[in-house]
C-alpha cells in the first residue's frame, strides 16, 4: 500500500523527441483539440526521428530523465523517405544495450504518431506517465 | 556558441488568455529573467501583433539583443513571422527561438495551472539552453534555369504545360504513351456537363503540339534525375534513344489509372456483361448495347474503401438472414481494395446511368451503394438522376453482393439491403462495377528517382495536405492532377494551374534561397567510410578523397547522418548535438 502511493505521488520526468513533421505536428493538434494529458512530458523537437542519436538518449536516462519517448512519422510516411526506418534499427540496438547497462528498457518507448493523431498522441503521453509511474524514479537520478 | 556573449531576450505571450488564463505569465517572466544569459524579458498580451513585434524590435535595440525567444504556440505556424520580425531587426534569423507553451502545454492542461506554469518554465528554460547554443546561418543562394519538365501528357499536364509557355518558359512535355490526352482519351461524357471528352481534348491537344515554347516527346519515360531544384539534369529514353535535358522545375502530372478488377470479383471477367464504368462508358460510345436493357445494377465501392471492415450492428435483422450475413462478412474481409475513397465513382455511376436513361428510358437502373458523396454542384446532378427514377439503394457493404448467372442469360444479384436487413434478389442485363482511381505501378519508381515519399493510399505525397497541396517535399518539384490523389477533370485542371504557378515562381525569380538546415562535414574527423552516402535519401554525401562533402542543394535537413556517423564528423546545423544536449540537460536539471 506505502509503495503504491509513493508510485502514485511521484511525477516523473519524461522527455519526448518528436518529429518537425509528424509527431510534433501531433502533438500540436492535440492541442488544438484540447486533449487533455498529464504534464510530465518535455517535447523536443528534431526535423527527422533519423537525427534522434542515441547519445541524446543515453545522455537523458544517465542526467535522470525517467523515461525518453521517441515518435516519428509512421512506416512509409516518413517527410525524409526513411529517417524513421534508420530510428527504429537504432531502437531496437538501444534496447539491447540499455538491458546491458542495467536500466530498464522499459524506460524508452518508440511509437509513431502522425500529424492527424491528436488523439493519440494524448493517449500515449497518459499512457507512458502511467508506466513510467508504475517503473518509479530513474535510479541513476541521484547520483 | 557563437563568438559574442549570448543576450537573449525572452517574450512571453498570454496569446489574450489563451496561455495567459491556464499559465501564470509573469511569473514565467520572472522566472526567465533570472535564467543564465537572459539579457531581457517580457510578456505581451499577443507577441505577434504589430505591437508584439515592434516591441521585440525594440527591445533588440535597447538592450543589445543577439538571441531571441518568442514562449507562444507551435513554430510550425508562427516561427517565419517572428523571424522576419528579427531579420528587420537586423537579427540573423537562425538566431530565434520558439517555445511552445500553448499547443503543448496551456492548451492541454486546462485543469492544471500549477504544474502547467511550472512546466511552462521547463520548456522556457530548455528554449533558452538551446538558444545560447544557436548560430547565425547563411543561406546558400542558388540560379533557377527558366524551363520546366512536365512528367505526363494528360489533361493535368498539358493544362501545366500550357500555364508555363504562356508565361514565356520553355517546357518539356513527357508523356510515355505514343498520344496526349491520358484517362480522357477512353472517356465519352465528362460530368456534370455531359460534354464530349472530345470538346475539351482535342482543344488542348491543339494548344500543346502547337506551341513553339512546348517541346512535346511521347513514347518517352523518365529515366534518370539527377541534380537539385533550379538544377535538374533528366535523362529521357525514347525506344532505346537517351536524351538529356537540363530544367529547374519539375511538375510530376503522371496521373492515375482505373482500377480493374481481378478475375472472379463480383464475377467480373467470368460473365461478359460484368463491366466496370470505363468500359460501360466505352460500350456507350460505340454503341454496342444495341438492345434496351430490362434492368442494370450498377455497384458502388468495389475495390474502394475496404481497408477496413466496419462492425455491422446485426442486432436489427432478421434471424434467418443473420448467419449467412455473418459468413459473408467474414469473406468479405479478404476482398483485394484500396482503403480509401476515389470521390469520382459516385459521379460516373450517376453520370453513365443517366446516359442510359437518355438512351433508353424504360430501362430499370439500381444503383447499390454504402455512402453517395456528391458535393457541391453535383448535389443536382444526384437529383437529376432520381428524376430519372434511377433508383439509389443503399446495401450492407460489408456482405460483397453474390452474381449469379441466370435466368436465361440475365445475371441475378444477390444483396442485402441496409434498410431492412432483407435479402435483394435482382435479376438484371448489365452489372456495373464502379471501381476507384489507384496510382500506377510505376509510381514507386518515379518517387524513388523524384526522391518523393508516397503516402499511405500509394500517391506521391504533398508537402502539407493543407497548406502545400501540390509542392512536395522537394523544393522545384511539384504535383498536379490525380498523381497525388484521385482528381476530376477540373480538379485537376486547377491543381495544374496551380503547380505551374509555383514552378513560374521559382522560375521568374531566377534565384532562390534555400534553408541553412544542412549537414556539413569535418573533415578532419572524417575517416571515409562512406555510411553517409549509403545512408542518404537524397545522394547529398559523396566520397572524394577518402572523405565525405555534402552537396548542400540537394540535402533536405533530416540530419540522419549526423546520427549515424561514427566519428561524429557531421554537424547538423540548427540541430547540432550540442544545442539538443542543451535542451535534454536543461529538461532534466533546474540548474543546468
Amino acid at each position: 500500500m506505502e509503495e503504491a502511493k509513493v508510485r502514485e505521488e511521484f511525477e516523473p520526468v519524461i522527455l519526448a523527441f518528436c518529429c518537425n513533421w509528424c509527431s510534433y505536428a501531433g502533438a500540436d493538434l492535440a492541442g488544438t483539440s484540447r486533449f487533455e494529458y498529464p504534464t510530465n512530458v518535455r517535447i523536443i523537437r528534431v526535423m527527422c526521428s533519423g537525427r534522434i542519436d542515441p547519445t541524446f538518449i543515453l545522455s537523458a536516462l544517465a542526467w535522470g530523465a525517467d523515461g525518453v519517448l521517441i515518435t516519428g512519422c509512421h512506416p512509409g510516411d516518413c517527410h525524409y523517405v526513411q529517417g524513421n526506418y534508420m530510428m527504429e534499427r537504432r531502437f531496437a540496438f538501444l534496447k539491447e544495450a540499455l538491458s546491458q547497462l542495467g536500466i530498464d528498457p522499459e524506460r524508452l518507448r518508440l511509437e509513431w504518431i502522425s500529424a492527424g493523431e491528436g488523439e493519440k498522441f494524448a493517449a500515449l503521453i497518459r499512457d507512458t506517465t502511467q508506466r513510467i509511474k508504475q517503473l518509479g524514479p530513474n535510479p541513476l537520478k541521484a547520483t | 556558441m557563437g563568438e559574442e556573449e549570448p543576450r537573449i531576450g525572452v517574450f512571453i505571450c498570454h496569446c489574450g488568455i489563451n496561455i495567459g488564463k491556464v499559465v501564470n505569465v509573469p511569473e514565467v517572466v520572472k522566472y526567465a529573467k533570472a535564467l543564465p544569459n537572459v539579457a531581457y524579458a517580457e510578456d505581451n498580451i499577443y507577441t505577434c501583433s504589430e505591437a508584439g513585434l515592434a516591441s521585440i524590435k525594440k527591445a533588440i535595440e535597447e538592450h543589445n539583443l543577439n538571441r531571441i525567444i518568442v514562449a507562444s504556440c507551435t513554430p510550425r505556424t508562427h516561427e517565419p513571422l517572428f523571424r522576419s520580425a528579427c531579420r528587420e531587426a537586423g537579427i540573423n534569423h537562425y538566431l530565434f527561438e520558439m517555445a511552445n507553451i500553448r499547443e503543448q502545454c496551456s492548451w492541454v492542461h486546462a485543469h492544471q495551472p500549477e504544474k502547467a506554469t511550472k512546466k511552462a518554465k521547463d520548456i522556457v528554460r530548455m528554449a533558452v539552453a538551446r538558444a545560447t547554443w544557436l548560430e547565425p546561418q547563411e543561406e546558400p543562394e542558388l540560379d533557377i534555369k527558366d524551363s520546366a519538365l512536365v512528367i505526363g501528357g494528360g489533361i493535368a499536364g498539358m493544362t501545366a504545360a500550357l500555364t508555363l509557355a504562356d508565361q514565356g518558359f520553355k517546357v518539356y512535355l513527357v508523356e510515355k504513351e505514343p498520344g496526349l490526352g491520358g484517362n480522357l482519351r477512353r472517356l465519352h461524357k465528362l460530368y456534370p456537363t455531359m460534354q464530349d471528352t472530345s470538346e475539351i481534348l482535342e482543344p488542348a491537344v491543339k494548344a500543346v503540339t502547337t506551341n513553339k515554347r512546348i517541346e512535346t516527346l511521347t513514347s518517352t519515360l523518365v529515366s534518370d534525375v539527377k541534380g537539385y531544384v533550379g538544377n535538374f539534369k533528366v535523362s529521357l529514353a525514347k525506344n532505346g534513344e537517351k536524351r538529356e535535358v537540363e530544367v529547374g522545375t519539375i511538375i510530376v502530372a503522371c496521373g492515375a489509372v482505373n482500377y480493374t478488377p481481378p478475375k472472379g470479383l463480383h464475377q467480373y471477367g467470368v460473365f461478359p456483361n460484368i463491366v466496370t464504368q470505363l468500359e460501360l462508358d466505352e460500350l456507350l460510345r460505340n454503341g454496342k448495347i444495341e438492345k434496351p436493357p430490362e434492368r442494370i445494377v450498377m455497384i458502388q465501392c468495389v475495390g474502394a474503401r475496404k481497408g477496413e471492415i466496419r462492425a455491422v450492428d446485426l442486432a436489427g435483422f432478421p434471424k434467418s438472414d443473420t448467419a449467412r450475413l455473418l459468413a459473408k462478412i467474414l469473406k468479405a474481409k479478404k476482398e483485394e481494395g484500396w482503403p480509401y475513397c476515389s470521390k469520382i465513382c459516385c459521379m460516373n455511376a450517376i453520370k453513365n446511368a443517366i446516359l442510359v436513361k437518355e438512351k433508353f428510358p424504360e430501362t430499370d437502373i439500381i444503383i447499390l451503394y454504402g455512402d453517395v458523396r456528391v458535393y457541391k454542384e453535383y448535389e443536382d446532378f444526384y437529383s437529376e438522376a432520381r428524376e430519372h427514377q434511377v433508383k439509389f439503394v443503399k446495401h450492407i457493404e460489408e456482405v460483397t453482393p453474390e452474381i449469379t448467372q441466370g435466368p436465361g442469360q440475365k445475371l441475378t444479384v444477390t444483396a442485402y439491403d441496409a434498410l431492412s436487413g432483407r435479402e435483394m434478389q435482382l435479376p438484371c442485363d448489365w452489372v456495373v462495377l464502379s471501381t476507384p482511381l489507384i496510382p500506377h505501378k510505376e509510381e514507386v519508381i518515379l518517387a524513388r528517382m523524384l526522391k518523393i515519399p508516397i503516402s499511405p493510399d500509394g500517391f506521391l505525397m504533398e508537402a502539407h495536405l493543407k497548406l502545400r497541396p501540390v509542392d512536395t517535399q522537394m523544393d522545384g518539384i511539384f504535383l498536379a492532377g490525380a498523381a497525388s490523389g484521385p482528381k476530376d477533370v477540373p480538379e485537376s485542371i486547377i491543381s495544374a494551374k496551380a503547380a505551374a504557378a509555383r514552378a513560374s515562381t521559382l522560375m521568374a525569380n531566377k534565384k532562390m534561397r534555400t534553408e541553412a538546415l544542412t549537414s556539413v562535414v569535418d573533415e578532419e574527423k572524417c575517416i571515409g567510410c562512406g555510411l553517409c552516402e549509403e545512408i542518404c535519401s537524397y545522394g547529398a554525401h559523396y566520397l572524394e578523397e577518402a572523405k565525405s562533402h555534402t552537396i548542400a542543394a540537394l540535402c533536405r535537413g533530416c540530419g540522419a547522418c549526423a546520427a549515424e556517423c561514427p566519428r561524429r564528423a557531421i554537424t547538423m546545423q540548427h540541430f547540432t548535438d550540442e544545442q539538443v544536449l542543451a535542451q535534454v540537460k536543461a529538461a532534466l536539471m533546474e540548474e543546468a
